[in-house]
């Protein structure tokens, strides 16, 4: 079992989404974060003073998966996110040592899917 | 940014021209305005009656003032976070451009003393008295209802009124400067002009065209605007994907009431001051009519939308009580009570359709401004030549159908076309769309470099 763990724009979750259903992948958890990484920030003003702004907004999405979904789920997640520009994000893959369904109490890959 | 360089010149000539010596022209404009004015001004006055009339009159231009607050928060409420800055600040640019062009032409060109081509033009005078001690300006001598100035800031408020309701339909997507130079071209020429036509004394009023506060004059002149900029502007991005409708969820439903609440208030004023004097009788009845359709706005939006949407959709409810508001600002001095809830009732149920009718068209309009504003302004108009066919008014004409409908066509053509063409020259010109990129991080950063929110997250994945 694998935690994949990916940031991308914010603008680009519905594609990601998108991509992520037709690989059979619909499970998942969506937060708000900020991040950078090479992208440079922004500069904004406020009453004639101004502000760099190098945290940038950016959404992290969470799929836990069994292994022969760990691929797929990349996949997509690229296919959904890549623009080729700087700033498109990182995908991160963990070992998930267990998984538990709360209503059922199932465990590990019954659990994930 | 380099747009902003030519402004500090436009400035300096606006104060040049504002200095202009008048020559007290505007006032018999002034008298020229509704029906209801004709009998008090017949009358002898009183110095405490005119003090009093004077005094409800300024606390009505206070209440349209305070619609501005109004719009900024409902249009706020009801779009993302992330284009807040930019619709607040549309909403200051409009109070000030509407205020200063009405000052410095609007008012003479909306209360022409003079015709360039009569009934139609007036002459173009530029600039308003510059300071008190004429007579026959600050005294009873003027009017009976109001001196020279409040009859001036009164109107300057419903000229921006008009404004600003377009700001809420091209919202989220529009440049900022090619919106002002619109905004300032349309309150200062094209409002007026059309005003002249009915509140002037023009060929409207000579017809026998009823609009007591303005449901075609205000309203609807800022809405068929608002329907020419939307055409040529185009759906937000994300809107109308693959043929299916996609909602896009306005981020504040608490400033969105606030914000429909504080209309409602200050069309009080609205109406209220535009019986043109504290008449108690008069402005208590116009008060009742205005409100009891207000809330039958509300009930019809709050069931139609109950049951076309099978849950109550409070955005709809809000819409509903506005849309009552303009149905009845035409006539709710002459409408009864029951005529009054029907009004406001259809406008509740209009309102809902609209909106929804709109999208189906892929018309996009963030806050259903066109909804409001010009569809239940043209139903407004149009109830006072059902409701109130045959009352004569003041003597000078009697409601029928027939004139509202001249009146709302005459508005479709002029308002349409010419805020269709300045649009397109600006889309041509300057453009008048952001681009993608800046639409989707929001305009408050690509348009002012600053954020309604900082510290909070606010998403910005649509």
């Amino acid at each position: 079992m694998k935690l994949v763990t990916a940031y991308i724009q914010p603008e680009k979750l519905n594609d990601v989404k998108q991509a992520l259903f037709e690989a059979d992948v619909r499970k998942m958890s969506v937060i708000n974060a900020l991040g950078c990484g090479q992208q440079m920030g922004y500069h904004e003003t406020y009453r004639g003073a101004d502000i760099e702004v190098n945290l940038l907004k950016k959404v992290r999405i969470e799929v836990a998966v069994n292994d022969e979904f760990v691929h797929a789920t990349i996949d997509a997640v690229i296919k959904g996110a890549r623009t080729g520009t700087i700033g498109d994000g990182k995908i991160f893959v963990q070992d998930l040592s267990d998984c538990i369904r709360i209503r059922t109490g199932e465990k590990g890959s019954e659990a994930i899917g | 940014m380099r747009m902003w360089k030519w402004m500090p010149a436009v400035a300096g000539l606006l104060m040049l021209l504002a200095g202009a010596p008048l020559d007290g022209l505007a006032q018999e404009g002034g008298e020229g305005m509704a029906e209801a004015a004709a009998e008090v001004a017949e009358q002898a006055v009183s110095a405490e009656m005119f003090t009093v009339n004077n005094v409800w009159m300024m606390v009505a231009t206070f209440l349209v003032f305070i619609m501005h607050l109004g719009f900024a928060s409902l249009e706020s409420g009801l779009t993302r976070a992330k284009n807040t800055v930019n619709i607040l600040f549309k909403n200051t640019g409009i109070i000030a451009i509407g205020i200063l062009t009405y000052t410095l032409i609007g008012f003479n060109l909306m209360y022409p003393a003079e015709w360039l081509a009569n009934g139609w033009l007036g002459e173009f005078v530029f600039g308003i008295a510059n300071t008190m001690g004429d007579a026959a300006n600050d005294t009873s001598a003027y009017n009976a209802g109001y001196t020279y100035w409040t009859d001036f800031l009164f109107q300057a408020m419903f000229a921006a009124t008009a404004a600003t309701i377009v700001s809420g339909a091209v919202a989220e997507r529009i440049k900022l400067p090619s919106f002002l130079i619109f905004s300032a071209l349309y309150v200062a020429i094209v409002y007026p002009i059309f005003g002249a036509w009915k509140w002037g004394g023009g060929w409207l009023a000579e017809k026998g065209f009823h609009d007591f506060a303005g449901s075609t004059v205000v309203h609807s002149v800022g809405g068929w605007a608002a329907l020419a900029g939307v055409i040529l502007l185009g759906p937000r991005t994300g809107k109308y994907v693959n043929g299916s409708i996609k909602g896009i969820m306005g981020h504040n439903m608490p400033l969105a009431t606030i914000g429909v609440f504080l209309l409602w208030l200050g069309w009080f004023g609205f109406n209220g001051g535009s019986v043109l004097s504290a008449d108690p009788a008069m402005v208590s009845f116009v008060l009742v009519t205005t409100c009891i359709a207000a809330a039958a706005g509300i009930m019809g939006a709050m069931l139609t939308s109950w049951i076309v949407q099978k849950k109550p959709d409070l955005s709809m409810a809000l819409n509903g009580a506005l849309a009552g508001l303009v149905g009845i600002t035409a006539g709710a001095d002459v409408v009864s009570v029951t005529s009054a809830v029907i009004i406001g009732l259809v406008a509740g149920v209009i309102v809902v359709f609209s909106v929804i009718g709109l999208d189906r068209a892929k018309i996009d309009d963030p806050v259903g401004a066109i909804s409001v504003h010009l569809v239940c302004g043209i139903w407004g108009t149009l109830a006072v030549g059902i409701f109130a066919t045959g009352i004569d008014v003041g003597g000078s004409y009697t409601i029928s159908f027939v004139p509202q409908l001249i009146g709302v066509m005459a508005a479709g053509v002029f308002c349409f076309v010419s805020a269709f063409v300045i649009f397109l020259i600006l889309k041509v010109t300057l453009g008048i769309r952001v681009s993608e990129a800046e639409e989707i991080s929001g305009l408050d950063l690509g348009e002012h470099g600053q954020e309604a929110y900082s510290g909070f997250q606010t998403w910005t994945t649509q």
